[in-house]
């Protein structure tokens, strides 16, 4: 067959609904775009645990905290389902890590914006695990057998997330006036990041012809990125919060809340390594990779004494 | 094994949900050893009560069909639909068949 017959062939099967498996002909293009999307998704998780875990030991009750770690465990997990898919690509964990500790991989921006308080760890399970939901829940969609397979298992983990993090704000929205202040702060702060989090429109979006087209994604960024402001501006106003968005209006025909044009400048900033916490977060990865280091040595040989053993004893 | 940076070898999880029924494939972890493998396998596949059983199998030692000779592999079961009991006419009022 020449490339071409197995390009349609490919497409064929894409769009009569089937899953691509790791070992079916694929384009180049297919496997590069989605390894690049698949590890920034798991660096994102693994990277994610970080802003939440400052808080784990200052959380305000013991529920709070068996919660957070949970849900800390969790995203750690979430990464190592991802690593795995990403791996039936034939690259190395490894070299993944390497990827993000030299900046050449990316993980979502969000991550890279401080938690200053508690009210932080409600706002970000209930919009930054929101917009992650929505986002997950489309890609659990997607062609790439192993990656939409980890999705369906993220989603059904990510429900807790969400919900935890909603009932923190609606908890703080009904304490003291300086409790309502703080999840007010938070939500102002966390807002536009959230809304970051779908990418660039549409039209400027590098990838999401081809990438539709393949069904790497199923919508586009603009099309999720509505879908999240319309269910979380209800839930805001239901608990009392106020969207900081002196725009945002609700549109009876496309029965849509329309909203600001976010901040571009900004997210890109932050791309390119400038937001508050970048550097902080990278530093601290490494830090934790290389003191690691004594435990995988340590498993290491262990195995190999099992097999020395195995050996004399055969 | 010996580089500290080494990921492992990779093994595959398969879950049991509940006594009696198929242990099925989750997905995969990372470990030195067996035991390493199921405690991985227990920490990332069943926080969450999703089985009561678990094996681990090293990646490597599993064999499979792929795509391309889906075809020539499959195909001979195609045309034996006398294997399944819908291609048996019974006569008409048969009961319990
Ligand atoms: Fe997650
Ligand atoms: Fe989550």
């Amino acid at each position: 067959m020449t490339d071409e017959q197995k390009l349609a062939k490919f497409e064929a099967r894409i769009l009569a609904g089937e899953k691509i498996e790791p070992k079916d002909w694929m384009p180049e293009a297919y496997s590069k775009t989605l390894l690049r999307q698949m590890s920034q998704h798991a660096h994102s998780e693994v990277i994610g645990m970080q802003p939440e875990s400052n808080w784990v030991l200052r959380a305000p009750s013991l529920r709070a905290k068996k919660i957070l770690l949970a849900k800390i465990q969790d995203e750690g997990g979430h990464g190592l389902y991802l690593y795995s898919a990403a791996e039936t690509f034939g690259i190395d964990r490894a070299e993944m890590i390497e990827q993000l500790q030299t900046g050449k991989a990316k993980y979502s921006s969000v991550f890279n914006y401080p938690t200053l308080n508690w009210a932080d760890i409600g706002a970000i399970g209930w919009l930054v695990d929101g917009a992650a939901i929505v986002n997950q829940t489309m890609l659990a969609k997607c062609s790439y057998g192993p990656y939409s397979r980890a999705m369906i298992r993220i989603c059904k983990e990510e429900g807790f997330h969400q919900r935890q993090g909603y009932e923190i704000m609606a908890k703080m929205m009904t304490g003291t006036a300086a409790q309502k202040e703080m999840a007010q702060d938070a939500m102002n702060r966390w807002w536009w990041p959230a809304l970051m989090m779908f990418g660039p429109h549409d039209a400027e979006s590098v990838h999401t012809s081809e990438s539709m087209r393949w069904k790497i994604k199923v919508e586009s960024n603009d099309k999720l990125r509505q879908r999240f402001v319309n269910r979380t501006v209800e839930q805001a106003h239901h608990i009392g919060l106020t969207v900081p968005d002196a725009n945002l209006k609700y549109n009876k025909e496309t029965m849509n809340w329309e909203f600001s044009e976010i901040n571009w400048d900004e997210f890109w900033a932050v791309v390119k390594g400038n937001g508050p916490c970048n550097h902080q977060r990278m530093a601290h990865h490494i830090k934790y990779h290389n003191e690691g280091a004594w435990v995988r040595e340590a498993a290491i040989a262990y195995e190999n004494k099992l097999q020395q053993k195995q050996k004399t004893t055969v | 094994m010996s580089n500290n940076n080494s990921q492992f070898p990779q093994w595959e999880v398969f879950i049991q949900e509940k006594s009696g029924s198929a242990f099925e494939h989750a997905g995969s972890v990372h470990a030195t050893d067996k035991k390493m493998a199921l405690q991985n396998a227990r920490d990332i596949y069943t926080r969450r009560n999703e089985g009561r059983a678990l094996w681990v199998v090293m990646t490597d030692n599993i064999a499979s069909t792929t795509r391309d000779d889906e075809e020539e592999f499959f195909d001979p079961s195609e045309d034996k639909i006398y294997r399944t009991p819908n291609f048996y006419k019974m006569p008409a009022g048969t009961t319990n068949l």
